[in-house]
């Protein structure tokens, strides 16, 4: 049993401990905008927040997340208003499949929150996440849009 | 629906929707039935393409699926070009392949690969949308008692223009749909299309930003169960047995089973309840004639081909042999290329619910039609007690077209479950190890010239894997793969832009049994790197500049030319690059489009690779949406080069080897170029996007390296030689 706040919500979960967090959210939870790539941290696909930080949760166990506020993509936006990344990314037409979108823009939700105007350089030491169909060039665009917001 | 559905020949159906253009036919005819046909909500269809709801809401027929592409958004504007709605009405839904069959092939070919998605369904959609509105507008015309020539149509209201009176679309819809279709319709010309080639917005990007777009992955039905897989590691192996017994007491376990020949998977309340389970099952594999296959293996059996006797040959003239023969001096290099696997963000997956009446398929899927003809295979039913449903792909890149292994495991899983859905997941490991991978290939190039300095002689030896040989057998052509030598054909779209007075392109076919597939881009993806790379050795042994020694060679290529010239002249080819910059050309004809780019790069310590920023042109005839044309181009460079930097699977014990991103790795954004695009449509023809600009991305970047370090790579990908991308 493992008690989890997940976008403002408590949740409390039958799980081995050892579950990593991603399939808690997808499959005890019902939350399904935080996605499945790889299972070894390398893509990004399962990135949400633990206690505003970037996390990828496919390698963090559900008892690692007990009392801690869990942020996922579905609890980004404020009510119907998007949040400022979100908006960028609608603005700058960004998602191509759309599957690592979520992870994506997370993870620059999380850049955003302590580095507030990053600069080129800065977005390319945090934002790692893996994009097949190759949506950096306008990743990148929104980002500054978004910094700017 | 309407009419009982034929019974598909499983191996018919294939060869149909595999032939380009092939199954077509029925699809340019608006076929008129009988009777009104409704949507499920009630309203009235107008055509197979369109339905009008009464508030207006135009919902538009999509066939071909969407997987990032953005076809869904392109084919939505064809039809709603001639339509005359109002854009902001507009939605989207896909037919269903059951649907199709029913209504014998209403919607044409669902198969959204080799870039065909818009260009080969242009005109009927047109026709779809056109055909709606001379409908609209007569049952408008009708209940005036007015002839529908003294009407205008314009955002979904119709006008009587004599009496100004107006209705819309949503009100004329029920009547329109009891009318006969017209026989003809006229298609606007380009010159009048205001839809068609404007950057609107796409019509999906809302629920990727917010995670509420459900991918196949994420499918939850009621009572639903969760199933894992391994299958056998080495291509070709069966299962000899394995222990259920071990794992049968853990959590959320419901079921071990077999799953055909070859896979074994578990059943069970969650996925990863399946998954751990699956990893704790010993499993025994028969891994069959193959298990000492190595790339080494591979790379001896392709080698030997180089100078083999016997080659199918695509494109010949002159006396290539003679030339060279005679030469005072020739130039002579042998090119390899990896297999490399699709990895798609989203691993492969199928939902499926077996009954002996009935089996559904929920999936994500290049080519519906495909995935319906495997699901009635495995089921074992007649078409009419199946059905598949198409969700949007979380990536396809070529995996989830010709090949739906996963739903045909995942209907073999539910057969025996019974009445309750089971959704199968590959995790990432299987998903690399039991891929479709882009062919292994060799190429030896010899180049010859006469005492002037002008080529006289080429000769370009493929050796390698046959992707028709293996998928679709039955199109070879007197045993050739004509798709092996996709842009170097003497004609068509993938035309080779170069005349040599003596010239021999030919391919010793040598097949592996590592399964081969289509990988975006296909064989251009080698191909533009053996010719364009082996056009700047020539340029260089002959002492000449790179674009200039292609201009003459182009002569009778002027579209080719153009696309090179515009990215030359962008780039600044012939004035001096920045302090450190070293710049590198490439062009090719795929699927119908003309693509060239000019690279700039930078290079420290002889193999720290910076790639500064590519200028890209494309002439695809017609551009119907060019904000999503410079996504995919932008795109490309993404694929293209993390497959020339980084990504090749090796064979080990006839496996394998990589598992994962940390040994199959893709860009990230530090490493992302700037991307400038030219679009250049010419109009006159409809060529691809999503895949020809892949293949100009390597040799450009390759003939820049070699241009800052004098060095060139002839085996890929770079990380091999020590050589990666910053």
């Amino acid at each position: 049993m493992a008690r989890l706040t997940i976008n403002g919500k408590s949740y409390d979960v039958t799980v081995d401990p050892s579950t990593p967090l991603l399939w808690v959210i997808r499959e005890q939870v019902g939350l399904t905008g935080t996605k499945y790539g790889c299972g070894v941290a390398q893509c990004g696909s399962c990135t949400v927040h633990l206690d505003g930080a970037a996390v990828r949760s496919c390698v963090v166990p559900v008892a690692a997340a007990e009392g801690k506020q869990v942020t996922t993509i579905e609890g980004l936006a404020t009510g119907a208003t998007l949040d400022k990344v979100q908006q960028a990314w609608v603005d700058h037409e960004v998602p191509q499949c759309g599957y690592c979108q979520a992870g994506m823009i997370m993870a620059v939700a999380a850049l955003l929150k302590d580095t507030p105007k990053p600069s080129d350089a800065d977005i390319d030491a945090r934002i790692t996440n893996i994009c097949r169909c190759g949506t950096f060039q306008q990743v990148r665009e929104a980002i500054h849009a978004a910094a700017k917001a | 629906m309407i009419v009982k559905a034929p019974k598909i020949d499983r191996r018919s159906f294939i060869v149909g929707t595999a032939a380009v253009g092939g199954g077509l036919a029925l699809g340019l005819q608006i076929p008129f039935r009988p009777g009104v046909v409704r949507a499920q909500d009630g309203s009235p269809e107008i055509n197979a393409w369109v339905v009008i709801r009464p508030d207006d809401t135009v919902v538009i027929r999509v066939a071909r699926s969407e997987m990032g592409q953005g076809t869904l958004t392109g084919l939505a504007q064809m039809v709603a070009e001639e339509l005359e709605c109002d854009w902001s009405k507009v939605t989207t839904e896909y037919p269903t392949p059951g649907q199709s069959v029913a209504r014998k092939r209403a919607w044409g070919d669902f198969s959204t690969g080799g870039s065909r998605g818009i260009r080969s369904s242009q005109e009927y959609v047109r026709q779809g949308g056109a055909t709606a509105r001379v409908m609209l507008v007569q049952a408008a015309a009708n209940a005036w008692g007015v002839p529908a020539t003294e009407c205008i149509v314009s955002n979904s209201v119709i006008t009587h223009k004599p009496s100004g009176r107006t209705t819309t679309y949503g009100k004329v819809a029920e009547a329109a749909a009891k009318l006969t279709p017209p026989a003809t319709v006229a298609l606007k010309d380009p010159k009048d299309w205001t839809l068609i080639g404007k950057p609107v917005k796409r019509l999906d990007t809302m629920g990727k930003v917010t995670g509420a777009q459900v991918y196949a992955v994420d499918l939850k039905l009621p009572g639903m169960l969760n199933a894992a897989i391994k299958d056998c590691p080495v291509f070709g192996g069966k299962v000899k047995s394995f222990d259920a017994d071990k794992i049968k007491g853990r959590p959320g376990v419901r079921h071990v089973v077999q799953v055909g020949d070859s896979g074994v998977a578990v059943v069970a309340d969650t996925w990863w309840q399946a998954k751990t389970a699956l990893d704790a099952l010993p499993i025994v594999w028969d891994e069959g004639p193959n298990a000492k296959v190595s790339s080494a293996s591979i790379a001896d059996m392709l080698k030997a081909g180089l100078d083999a006797d016997q080659a199918f040959v695509r494109s010949q003239n002159g006396d290539v042999k003679a030339a060279v023969a005679a030469a005072p001096k020739k130039v002579e290099a042998v090119y390899a290329y990896p297999f490399q696997n699709h990895a798609p963000m989203e691993p492969m997956n199928a939902t499926a619910k077996y009954t002996p009446d009935r089996c559904e398929v929920w999936v994500p899927t290049q080519n519906g039609e495909a995935a319906f003809a495997a699901t009635t295979a495995a089921a074992g039913l007649p078409a009419e007690k199946c059905e598949v449903y198409k969700i949007n792909l979380g990536g396809g890149f070529g995996r989830r077209g010709a090949f739906h292994d996963y739903v045909t495991q995942a209907v073999l899983i539910a057969k025996q479950v019974p009445g309750t859905p089971v959704k199968l997941l590959w995790t990432r490991e299987e998903d690399m190890t039991h891929g479709r991978y882009h062919p292994v290939m060799q190429a030896k190039m010899t180049g010859a010239f006469d005492a002037s300095g002008n080529l006289v002689g080429l000769h370009c030896r493929l050796s390698g894997q046959s992707i028709v040989a293996s998928v679709f057998p039955q199109l070879l052509q007197d045993g050739r793969d004509n798709l092996a030598f996709q842009g170097l054909d003497p004609s068509g779209d993938f035309e080779l832009g170069y005349n040599v007075p003596n010239l021999l392109i030919d391919h010793a076919m040598r097949n592996t049994h590592v399964p081969p597939g289509f990988w975006r881009g296909v064989n251009i993806n080698q191909n533009a790197i053996f010719m364009e790379c082996f056009m700047d050795e020539l340029a260089h042994a002959a002492g000449q500049d790179a674009l200039e020694f292609r201009r003459k060679l182009m002569s009778t290529h002027p579209k080719h030319w153009a696309v090179l010239k515009a990215v030359a002249d962008r780039a600044g080819w012939g004035t001096p690059a920045p302090q450190g910059v070293y710049r590198g050309l490439a062009q090719m004809k795929a699927f119908g489009s003309y693509v060239a780019a000019c690279a700039e790069i930078s290079v420290t310590g002889g193999n720290q690779v910076k790639v500064q920023r590519i200028v890209c042109a494309t002439d695809p005839g017609y551009v119907v949406n060019p904000a999503q044309v410079e996504r995919q181009i932008s795109g490309s460079f993404v694929y293209g080069l993390s497959a020339l930097f980084m990504e090749e699977c090796t064979v080990k014990d006839g496996r394998i080897e990589q598992t994962n991103f940390h040994e199959y790795d893709s860009m990230r954004i530090a490493q992302m170029p700037k991307v400038e695009s030219i679009l250049m449509p010419s109009g006159g023809f409809w060529g691809g996007v999503g895949e020809p600009t892949i293949c100009v991305a390597a040799p450009a970047v390759l003939n820049a390296f070699f241009n800052a370090t004098g060095k060139r790579v002839r085996t890929f990908p770079l990380k091999n030689q020590g050589v990666q991308m910053v």
